[in-house]
C-alpha cells in the first residue's frame, strides 16, 4: 500500500465533504481518483481480475483478491464508502506475481473497483457489486 | 461420428421417452386405481453409471402431505422458465392431465381433494424401497444427498440430528453437502461429520479465519463405476452466515466461489475424471447460472429451492436435475460415460406415493426406533384445521397466516414477521393438528419469538432487503428463500423495480391506515439471525394459540398486491 496514514486522513477529509454531496458528485469523485491514477488514459475491460463475494457475510470485513498478470500496480476503490480509496498495491520486478488479498470494510451495498497499471503503461479496470444485507431467510 | 451435442440430444429424447412410457400414463392408470410400485419404478437401465439424488428431506422420516407452490415468480432471464412454472402452466409444459397423480405430485390446484385420493407422499422407509430397487438394477449406483437433511422435525431437534444420521447411514449415501445442518452449531456439525461413513463435501466451505478451503470438508470425492472415473464435487449453500445465524458457525465461510469451482473441475479433470457431477445446494437458478460460467460440469444435482423438475434442464452441455423436498421425490439418472465423457443420459423423477410404494421393513423399524422415545408427546392433538395448511409460495401460505396470527395474539403485537423458508409439510382440511405437525413448520435451533418495536421506515427496509434476496434479476444475488411472511400489515410489491423501490402502500390492517415511517410499531417475529434474541420458542406460541382456537380456519389472505410480474 502506498498511502501513508497522513495521506489517508487527508483523502478521508476530502471524502467526508464529498459524502454530503448527491450521488453524481460521489461518482465523479471516484472518476477523479481513477483519472489521477491513470492520468486520463483509456481503460481496457479485461486484464485485471477481482474476486469478491456477491453478498458479504460481514460488511465489516469483506475478503477480496485482485490480480493482473504483469501489472506494476493495482488500485482498489470502494465506490460507496465515505472514503473510496482502499489501497494501491505496487509490484516490483522481484514480485512472483501481481496478486494481492486483503479484507476491506464496506459501508453498504456498492461497487468495488480495481484498476491495474500494466508494465507497458496501459490500464485495465474491473468492478464487482458487493451486497451488504441485513440477512434473509434461507429455504 | 456423432458429436457430443447430438448424444446429449439423443439422451434428452430418451429421457422424454421414459417420461412418456412411465410417467405420462399415470392418469389413466390412476383412473383405473391401478397405479403400482412397479410402474413408479419402471426404468430401462441405461449406460454404465447410475446416480440417485435425494435432497432437502428436512428430517421428514414419515409420509406427509406437501403442497407445491402456487406463486413462484422467476425474474430476469428466468422469467417464465422452469422451475418458475406453476399450476396450469406447469401441466401444459409437461403434458400433465388435470387431476392425475402427476398433477397431485407436482402442482397445487385442487390439492385437498387430490390428497384424499392419492394419499401421503414421502417417508424414508419408502425412499429406501426405491433406492434398493435401483440398486437391484445397478448395484453400484451412487446415492447423493444434497443436504438440509438434519433439520426440520421434533425428533431431529431433540436428538440434534442424530435420528437423521442414523436413518441416512442405513440408506448408505456416498456423499452429502450441507445447509441447515450448520444451524446445529459448528461443534455438533464437527461431531456428526467425524463419524460419517461417507464423504462430507463442499468446495465452497472455507475457513473463516484464513479465507482458505476448510480442511474439515473435502471439495470432491472420486468413484470408480462401470469402468468410468467419476468426480462428485460438493457445493454447500452459499449464503449460510447471511440467511442463517452466522454466530452459530463462526469458523466457517461460504459463498458461491465459482472461480474455485472452476479450479476444482480442472483439477479433477486433470486427475482423469470421465464424469464431473456437482452435488449442489445453490438453488436452481444459481445452478443454471453457474453451469454457464463454469466449464466442464456434466451433471448438477440441484437442491435448496425445493423444485421438483420432471426433466433435466440443459445448460450448454450440463444437465441440471432437481429432486423436490421433504422426501417427496427421488431422482434416478442413468448415464452413458465412455471415452472420458458423458455420451447420454436417461432420467426419472420418481414421486414417493406412500400408499403405492411398500415401506422397507428394516428402515421402517429403524425409523420407529428413532421416534419411539418421543412418540407420545409428538402425537398429542392440539387442534383441528378446517382448511389446507401449507407454506410453499413466494408470499404467505396459510400455515404462515396461522403462525403470524399466533404471534399477533400471543405476543400482543401490531405486526408479525415469519421467515420465508420453504420447508414444512402441509395439512388437509379435517386433519388433527398434532404437536409434531406444529414442529414440522417451526422446528429450528433459533426459535425465539421476539417482541420489539420497529419504525415504519425500518419495516420497509426489511421488506426491501428480503425482496431483493428473492427478486434480484441476477441469480447470484438470490438467497433462495421466499418473501418474509407478514401478519397485521398489507403492502404492495412491484417485482420489476430495484431494491428500495419495490415496496409501497404499507398498511396497518387493524386501522386501515398507512404505515407511518416515523412511528414505532410493536412487532413480533421469530427466527432472528441475531445472537441474544429473547422470547418463548415459536412452537409454544403456535401451540398455545391453536389450543385456544380449537379449530383453525385459514382461508388465505389477500394482503400483498403483486405487480411487475
Amino acid at each position: 500500500m502506498d498511502l501513508t496514514r497522513r495521506e489517508t486522513l487527508a483523502v478521508g477529509g476530502a471524502a467526508l465533504v464529498v459524502a454530503a454531496l448527491p450521488m453524481p458528485a460521489m461518482a465523479s469523485a471516484v472518476d477523479d481518483l481513477i483519472n489521477e491514477f491513470t492520468g486520463g488514459a483509456d481503460l481496457a475491460d479485461s486484464g485485471v481480475d477481482l474476486i469478491a463475494p456477491e453478498i458479504a457475510e460481514n460488511g465489516n470485513t469483506v475478503p477480496i483478491e485482485v490480480s493482473a498478470e504483469g501489472a506494476a500496480s493495482i488500485m482498489v476503490l470502494a465506490a460507496g464508502n465515505p472514503t473510496p480509496p482502499v489501497a494501491t498495491f505496487n509490484f516490483g520486478p522481484l514480485a512472483g506475481e501481481s496478486r494481492a488479498k486483503t479484507r476491506i470494510r464496506l459501508a453498504g451495498t456498492q461497487d468495488v473497483i480495481a484498476v491495474a497499471k500494466m508494465a507497458d503503461g496501459s490500464f485495465a479496470r474491473t468492478s464487482k457489486n458487493v451486497k451488504v444485507t441485513i440477512g434473509g431467510c434461507g429455504g | 461420428m456423432i458429436s457430443r451435442r447430438d448424444f446429449l440430444q439423443v439422451g434428452m429424447a430418451a429421457s422424454a421417452l421414459v417420461g412418456a412410457s412411465g410417467f405420462g400414463n399415470w392418469a389413466k392408470l390412476a383412473a383405473q386405481q391401478a397405479l403400482t410400485q412397479d410402474q413408479l419404478l419402471q426404468f430401462d437401465t441405461f449406460g454404465n453409471v447410475s446416480l440417485i439424488h435425494v435432497t432437502d428431506i428436512h428430517a421428514q422420516l414419515k409420509p406427509i402431505y406437501f403442497r407445491e407452490p402456487e406463486i413462484n415468480i422467476g425474474v430476469g432471464d428466468n422469467k417464465g422458465k422452469v422451475p418458475h412454472l406453476t399450476g396450469a402452466d406447469f401441466r401444459q409444459a409437461y403434458g400433465i392431465e388435470d387431476g392425475s397423480p402427476r398433477d397431485y405430485a407436482l402442482t397445487y390446484e385442487d390439492f385437498a381433494s387430490l390428497a384424499r385420493e392419492y394419499g401421503r407422499v414421502g417417508g424414508l422407509d419408502r425412499v429406501a424401497t426405491v433406492v434398493n430397487a435401483i440398486r437391484a438394477d445397478r448395484p453400484d449406483a451412487i446415492l447423493l444427498d444434497g443436504g438440509d437433511t438434519w433439520h426440520g422435525s421434533y425428533t431431529c431437534y431433540h436428538t440434534e440430528g442424530q435420528d437423521m444420521v442414523n436413518v441416512m447411514n442405513a440408506l448408505k449415501p456416498d456423499a452429502m453437502t450441507f445447509h441447515w445442518e450448520f444451524t446445529l452449531g459448528q461443534d455438533r456439525v464437527r461431531e456428526l461429520i467425524e463419524g460419517l461413513p461417507f464423504a462430507a463435501l463442499g468446495q465452497n466451505i472455507f475457513d473463516a479465519t484464513w479465507d482458505e478451503p476448510s480442511e474439515e470438508f473435502k471439495a470432491y470425492e472420486f468413484f470408480e463405476r462401470g469402468g468410468a472415473k467419476i468426480a462428485v464435487i460438493g457445493q454447500a449453500f452459499p449464503y449460510m452466515p447471511i440467511a442463517n445465524p452466522g454466530w452459530m458457525f463462526p469458523d466457517f465461510s461460504f459463498g458461491i466461489r465459482d472461480e474455485r469451482m472452476q479450479e476444482v473441475v480442472n483439477d479433477v479433470r486433470g486427475q482423469g475424471a470421465d464424469l464431473v457431477v456437482v452435488l449442489s445446494h445453490n438453488g436452481f437458478d444459481v445452478d443454471k447460472q453457474m453451469a454457464g460460467v463454469v466449464e466442464g460440469i456434466d451433471v448438477i444435482l440441484s437442491g435448496h429451492t425445493h423444485d421438483a423438475v420432471p426433466e433435466p434442464v440443459l445448460v450448454g452441455e450440463t444437465i441440471i436435475v432437481a429432486s423436490g423436498s421433504n422426501g417427496k421425490f427421488v431422482s434416478r439418472v442413468d448415464l452413458d460415460v465412455r471415452e472420458g465423457r458423458m455420451m447420454g443420459f436417461r432420467h426419472k423423477l420418481i414421486p414417493i406415493f406412500s400408499d403405492v410404494i411398500q415401506p422397507d421393513k428394516d428402515m421402517a423399524a429403524l425409523i420407529d426406533e428413532q421416534r419411539a422415545p418421543y412418540e407420545a408427546e409428538m402425537a398429542e392433538v392440539i387442534g383441528q384445521t378446517e382448511d389446507t395448511l401449507y407454506r410453499r409460495g413466494n408470499f404467505n401460505g396459510t400455515w404462515d397466516d396461522v403462525i403470524c396470527d399466533a404471534l399477533l395474539s400471543e405476543r400482543d403485537a401490531e405486526i408479525a414477521l415469519s421467515p420465508g423458508v420453504r420447508w414444512g409439510p402441509s395439512l388437509i382440511p379435517g386433519q388433527d393438528i398434532t404437536r409434531e405437525d406444529i414442529w414440522g413448520v417451526t422446528s429450528m435451533t433459533y426459535p425465539e419469538a421476539y417482541r420489539t418495536e420497529m419504525t415504519g421506515e425500518f419495516l420497509k427496509v426489511i421488506l426491501e432487503d428480503v425482496a431483493d434476496n428473492i427478486f434480484n434479476p441476477n441469480p447470484y444475488y438470490q438467497q433462495g428463500g421466499d418473501m418474509v411472511r407478514i401478519g397485521g400489515m398489507g403492502y404492495a410489491i412491484d417485482i420489476s423495480k430495484p431494491q428500495g423501490e419495490r415496496i409501497s402502500d404499507m398498511t396497518l390492517l387493524s386501522t386501515g391506515g398507512a404505515i407511518d415511517p416515523a412511528r414505532n410499531y410493536v412487532v413480533a417475529g421469530w427466527a432472528s439471525v441475531n445472537e441474544g434474541t429473547e422470547g418463548p420458542p415459536i412452537w409454544d406460541v403456535v401451540e398455545s394459540h391453536i389450543r385456544k382456537l380449537g379449530t383453525v380456519t385459514a382461508p388465505g389472505h389477500d394482503n400483498v398486491k403483486v405487480t411487475g410480474v
